[in-house]
């Protein structure tokens, strides 16, 4: 008996017995290059209503403070480069969080790989400072520290960038849905507020 | 159980009972305006939109050309990086591939992304045959299987429903379904989007076999990309310990790099933002982070039919972005039921009988759910000639009927037409017949056209009365051109 595999491929290429392969990839076409790639990535962001705000990088400890309300619940990654209060370090003496638990905290705060001006998106490669997946979905609060040198242009700038073979999360704004009547509310199963702090 | 769409009646027939719906038609009226709005404000802000339409095409039709060989290296590329690779030749194999790798996890449950191909092959239904519940995660999925509904859209399945209906059936069904909404529930949208993350939330907390589907996937890398807004595809593909994804074979990207395009075009196409909120890839199984145990299933189920069709090829490059289905006058008023279809719309009204072949009546209907007015293909990110691909089916649908022994009415009236025109004495005898019912109509006509040109009304008899039902057929005019040239001499007497 043919395997499923064999059949399928087998079909493929009955289908295309008269098609030329095309060996080139294509070039997409870029955008021309904005003046303040900062300026603008902060203010995409701001658009899907997230919080945005700019400091300096002696001020950057404070503003993570002040992004995280009195009393909340804090996981970390390891690696993260600034340090905050009272957070539970996630993997710390070897041990793993479990969903349930992450369900307990309030907010986390990570870094980025890479920021997108043109489509204010910020993306993870849950690199050291990131964190695996799971930190940074569950709790309600993202806060995430993006740096001014880590912004590029537009979504081509940010592939190249990028290694597939990571788990990649691209993040543009607070979890929404635009589900009833295509009205767009934030807030439905991934973090409902997202706190972009955009160093230097 | 859920419905399905297995025993719907052709679209004439459909249509006409939704056309009836007036809360239906404004439902639908009311959403597709909003979102062609937004996605014509997003689209205007790209400079070069138009090169970008052209890449998109460009990089899918690639991989279409060569589908063979990034299969081989997708394949190549999941299993390298940890993940199984299933192969299914139709929906029945597909479901029993999940159904097994559920079972050998032991569970009664699974959590869903939202995916139109695991509609396509009825998945929910199959498990369901399995003992196994199939929980929908994004929001209007949830709004349409807690109302033991069915979709309407690609992108938004609940589209016909308003928020009073949404929070009527949530206020009805969530109980039966796991937590209850409260009952303070009120039709805000933003409150009942609260009441589908606390209804969900136990049940992603708690998930041990998740299923997806793909928007695309990567040959080069073996990565596997879900675009999604609501953060359930997020939850599904990370918190599980084992994820299943059902990959349709026309998903494949070749490279990384190609990627690019597609990304920039799908969302303002589709939600009309100029990003998702959320874009997840993986390749394989990422050791300590996400699902440890990770299948990809690679569907045919018609697939290779369509790839066969040189005019109908084109259609494997959709990446479900829903543009065509906002734009199209004919979906805006008959909702997406009507098409008896998980893929409705222009581009479901080629991509069934593409799938499936034509020779039902039922998908035989679709290529005429059609004006022809080409929207689509504006709207569509990557530049599906949709009306040519409608032309060329209505011309299989007529082929198919060649051989008849008792033609069609409508093969009849074509004959007749070119046994009229093809003579010159012919064509004058029919047009002084034509000018007497000209002269009828024109006295006694029901309606009247912009313009003050009178109309005949439903006319009775085969064909005829089909044709009528929908159309005023302007009354033909008294004299023909060849008969007023003749007796005017071209206008000089």
């Amino acid at each position: 008996m043919t395997s499923a595999r064999d059949e399928i491929l087998a079909r493929v290429r009955v289908a295309l017995a008269e098609v030329e392969p095309d060996r080139e990839p294509v070039v997409a076409p870029v955008v021309t290059a904005r003046p303040d790639v900062v300026g603008l990535f902060a203010e995409r962001v701001a658009d899907y209503r997230a919080v945005v705000e700019r400091c300096a990088e002696a001020g950057l400890a404070e503003a993570v403070a002040a992004a995280l309300p009195a009393g909340s619940r804090v996981v970390v990654p390891a690696g993260l480069s600034v340090d905050v209060e009272g957070a539970v370090v996630d993997g710390a003496d070897g041990r793993v969080l479990s969903a349930l638990e992450l369900d307990g905290f309030d907010a986390v705060v990570t870094e980025a790989r890479v920021g997108i001006a043109e489509t204010g998106t910020i993306v993870l490669d849950h690199g050291a400072g990131q964190g695996r997946r799971a930190i940074s979905l569950v709790p309600d609060k993202h806060v995430c520290i993006v740096r001014s040198d880590q912004v590029v242009p537009d979504v081509p700038d940010a592939i190249v960038l990028l290694d597939p073979s990571r788990p990649l999360t691209w993040i543009s704004g607070p979890s929404a849905t635009s589900d009833i009547e295509l009205d767009r509310v934030e807030g439905v199963h991934g973090p409902r507020v997202l706190h972009v702090i955009v160093v230097g | 159980m859920s419905r399905t769409f297995v025993g719907m009646p052709a679209f004439p027939a459909a249509a006409r009972a939704a056309l009836a719906d007036t809360q239906l038609r404004h439902n639908l009226a009311h959403a597709t305006g909003v979102i062609r709005a937004k996605r014509a404000a997003v689209v205007a802000e790209v400079e070069n939109w138009e090169e970008l339409r052209l890449a998109g095409a460009a990089v899918k039709d690639r991989a279409l050309r060569d589908l063979g060989t990034h299969l081989v290296d997708l394949e190549a590329a999941l299993t390298a990086g940890g993940a199984t690779v299933h192969w299914a030749r139709d929906a029945a194999e597909a479901c029993a591939i999940v159904a097994t790798v559920a079972k050998a996890h032991g569970v009664d449950e699974v959590v869903k992304v939202k995916s139109m191909v695991t509609q396509e092959i009825g998945l929910n239904e199959a498990l369901a045959e399995e003992g196994i519940a199939a929980w929908e995660t994004d929001l209007a999925e949830l709004i349409v299987q807690l109302g033991d509904d069915l979709p309407s859209h690609i992108l938004v399945p609940a589209i016909h429903r308003n928020r009073a209906e949404i929070r009527e059936i949530f206020l009805r069904e969530m109980g039966g379904a796991g937590r209850p909404a409260p009952a303070d529930l009120t039709d805000d949208p933003a409150v009942l989007a609260g009441a589908a993350r606390e209804h969900l939330r136990e049940k992603f907390l708690r998930a041990k076999v998740a299923v997806s589907g793909a928007n695309f996937a990567i040959a080069e890398t073996g990565t596997l990309v879900v675009v999604e807004s609501e953060g359930n595809g997020r939850m599904c593909l990370t918190l599980p310990e084992v994820l299943v994804s059902v990959v349709g074979i026309e998903k494949v990207v070749p490279t990384w790099a190609e990627l690019d395009p597609l990304l920039r075009l799908l969302p303002r196409s589709s939600t009309g933002e100029r990003m998702n909120p959320y874009t997840s890839t993986w390749s394989g199984v990422t050791p300590g982070d996400g699902p440890q145990e990770v299948h990809v299933v690679l569907l045919d189920n018609g697939r290779t039919r369509a790839l066969a069709d040189d005019v109908g090829r084109q259609a494997l490059r959709c990446i479900r972005c829903s543009a065509c289905l906002n734009v199209c006058p004919v979906y805006e008023r008959t909702g997406g039921h009507a098409y008896g279809s998980v893929y409705p719309g222009p581009i479901g009204a080629i991509l069934n009988p593409l799938l499936k072949g034509t020779g039902d009546p039922q998908t035989d209907s679709l290529p005429y759910a059609s004006s022809l007015c080409g929207a689509c293909f504006e709207a569509c990110p990557v530049r599906i000639d949709i009306p040519e691909v409608l032309v060329h089916l209505r011309s299989k649908v007529v082929d198919g009927h060649r051989d008849d022994t008792v033609p069609k009415a409508e093969a009849v009236a074509m004959k007749a037409a070119a046994y009229a025109f093809s003579d010159a004495r012919r064509l004058a005898a029919v047009e002084k017949v034509s000018g007497l019912a000209g002269r009828v109509l024109g006295r006694f006509g029901r309606a009247t056209l912009p313009g003050g040109r009178r109309a005949a009304g439903r006319i009775p008899g085969p064909g005829a009365s089909a044709w009528t039902s929908a159309r005023d057929l302007p009354a033909p005019p008294a004299e023909s051109f060849r008969a007023w040239w003749k007796r005017t001499d071209g206008g000089r007497r």
